[in-house]
């Protein structure tokens, strides 16, 4: 457990935060799916909604999201300072995340990594060593924003990153010659026979 | 070896189309209303013939879990929730289903939700699976477009929703009270045992919670019958699994198999072999990080099930399987399971708080060696001090992969701590 904190004292803080209306009808959407008087359930969904619309999570978002559900604002910082996803200071246009738990790591991560860390610039490109990320078979990984980039290696990274920098959007998943989660080279089940 | 014809997660690797056409296809929601015409008991009586065990890594009996809500539905609501917020390094098989096949998952829900008595679930899905719960997302407004969930699902007489609750990246929220209490808006911390959650689940209701390969399973076994799933496989570890095998393999990959599969099978024909060759392999984790590795001579034999695992004091957990070959870093490649732990220990207990920090600082003097004889004991004993004292698992979890470590690679670590005692000796 590291020291993570609501309010980092070196990051400055936005003075206010309000949804927009598309970004509210998402919001509202999402506390419908829970019982009525249950709508704390929909924190971590909004939480991220204010995430995505902002870039990150400043305490002014908090507040806002605390004051929509009816919670303490403790509960919220609680919740967003608990939870490795949401962001509590800017971060570049990509997210790199990149996973170096051991079935990572047994694939080459550490190359990979070093290729994310160059890159990082706090605009284009942050950077973030992430834990396990659900892509073993296909490792290493690499979550960028949204999106799982994989069967990852060194000039393979680059190329994605260099990608991302003229402004493209690189194919997601494998960046090898192979289907999803099924071996390279050809299938040993399924093959419709 | 299982045929396709026995293969029940036919679009595994996404080939064929995912959406509900494409599912329709392969099966999925074939006269789902006739399966509930059949009534609870007699689902829950197929699920426990069928001796289909929690694909989520404990391996209980999915049909007598079930059977634990209570029977009729009284002040309280009852709830189905899915727990897919695979996290347990080296599994990535519930990502495979939710993007290839979320018919499977949803069907299975609906199943699932009529036998427990349920109006209402939750598909829980680990927050960096965005494109997978999307894919989620679309596929149940399908089923409600198509009138397969919602009021009178499937024509059956029973109202059923369904919706996804994205997580936001922590693995405690896989120990189902944390998840629950994830799902209620709070920190995943896991919550005391009893109350159980059919008893006191999701907001205090009956509550369920189901991995996901379990729940996805359950349509087939009911339209196959329980004698066919408990036909494949050995008796106690029946049916077809899926198997996650990542790491020193030619060609790492998810594949579905047959409970009892033999290890070294199971590499050799779907993965393309160990890295060098067979004798080049050094080690394997067979159940995801929380198991105790296995070394080779063991690999040679072990078949892939619940009990055989168990013998051998380790586990088929998520049936991830971590294969390491000689260049490995043994030591190395625990104290980085050792660093998850102490990252995801979410600090409500002190033995856990305290002791993933503690056990993963002394692995990573092990790995240079810098450390004395004697602190191979220290540390197998305060595994056993973390072991079984805590709230949830997390600590157990933490605690096994140094146990095997040192149970089957303890010259490895004795080989270190002397040659840097020798190397520091001599300067």
């Amino acid at each position: 457990m590291a020291m993570i904190t609501a309010d980092p004292k070196d990051v400055p803080q936005v003075a206010s935060f309000s949804f927009t209306p598309e970004y509210m009808a998402k919001v509202e959407e999402q506390i419908a799916h829970y019982p009525p008087g249950r709508q704390a359930s929909a924190v971590i969904a909004v939480l991220d909604l204010a995430q995505r619309q902002q870039g990150w999570l400043p305490r002014a978002a908090m507040n806002e999201v605390a004051r929509l559900l009816e919670m303490a604002p403790i509960r919220v910082y609680e919740i967003a300072t608990f939870y490795t996803m949401f962001q509590l200071r800017p971060k570049g246009k990509y997210l790199l995340q990149v996973c170096t738990t051991t079935p990572c790591w047994l694939r080459g991560s550490e190359a990979v990594m070093k290729a994310c860390q160059h890159a990082a610039d706090g605009e284009t490109f942050s950077v973030q060593e992430v834990e396990c990320l659900g892509g073993c078979v296909n490792a290493p990984v690499v979550q960028i924003n949204d999106d799982f980039y994989e069967d990852l290696d060194e000039a393979s990274m680059n190329k994605v990153l260099d990608a991302l920098r003229r402004g493209e959007t690189p194919k997601a998943g494998p960046q090898v010659d192979r289907q999803t989660s099924a071996p390279q080279g050809g299938l040993t089940t399924l093959k419709g026979e | 070896m299982l045929g396709d014809k026995d293969r029940i997660f036919t679009n595994l690797y996404g080939v064929h189309d995912w959406r509900l056409a494409g599912a329709r296809t392969r099966g999925a929601w074939d006269n789902t209303k006739a399966i509930l015409d059949k009534g609870v008991d007699w689902i829950i009586d197929e699920m426990k013939k069928s001796g289909l065990r929690g694909r989520g890594g404990a391996g209980f009996p999915t049909g007598m879990k079930w059977s634990f809500m209570p029977k009729e539905v009284k002040d309280r609501p009852h709830y189905l929730v899915v727990n897919a917020d695979e996290s347990e390094p080296g599994t990535c098989k519930d990502r495979d289903i939710m993007r290839h096949d979320p018919h499977l998952l949803i069907e299975g829900c609906l199943v699932a939700g009529f036998a427990m008595r349920a109006h209402a679930g939750y598909i829980y899905v680990r927050g960096e699976f965005y494109n997978e719960a999307q894919h989620l997302i679309a596929a149940i407004k399908e089923a409600y477009d198509a009138g397969l969930l919602g009021k009178n699902a499937c024509g059956s007489g029973w109202d059923f929703d369904l919706y996804v609750h994205r997580g936001a990246g922590a693995y405690i929220c896989g120990e189902e009270t944390a998840l629950l209490e994830s799902l209620e808006g709070k920190k995943g911390m896991p919550r005391l045992k009893p109350p159980f959650p059919a008893g006191a689940g999701l907001y205090g209701c009956p509550t369920t919670v189901n991995n996901v390969e379990s729940i996805a399973v359950a349509p087939t076994i009911l339209r196959r019958g329980a004698a066919w799933f408990a036909g494949i496989g050995r008796p106690n570890n029946t049916g077809t699994k899926l198997f996650c095998i990542s790491g020193h393999v030619n060609r790492p990959c998810n594949v579905e198999e047959e409970m009892g599969i033999p290890l070294r099978e199971l590499i050799e024909r779907h993965c393309g072999g160990v890295r060098g060759g067979w004798d080049n392999l050094l080690a394997v984790i067979p159940g995801g990080a929380s198991v105790p590795l296995l070394p080779k001579s063991i690999c040679d034999t072990v078949l892939m099930d619940f009990d055989s695992l168990r013998d051998q004091r380790s586990g088929l957990g998520t049936a991830a399987v971590i294969v390491m070959d000689k260049s490995t870093d043994v030591v190395k490649a625990i104290a980085r399971l050792s660093y998850f732990y102490k990252h995801e220990s979410c600090g409500q207990c002190t033995p856990c708080r305290e002791g993933t920090g503690w056990m993963w600082r002394v692995m990573e003097r092990m790995v240079t060696g810098n450390a004395r004889l004697e602190e191979i004991d220290a540390l197998e004993d305060v595994t056993k001090q973390v072991e079984g004292h805590t709230i949830c698992a997390l600590g157990d979890a933490a605690a096994w992969p140094i146990q095997g470590l040192i149970r089957h690679f303890r010259p490895e670590m004795e080989r270190r701590i002397r040659a840097r005692t020798e190397k520091l000796a001599a300067e």
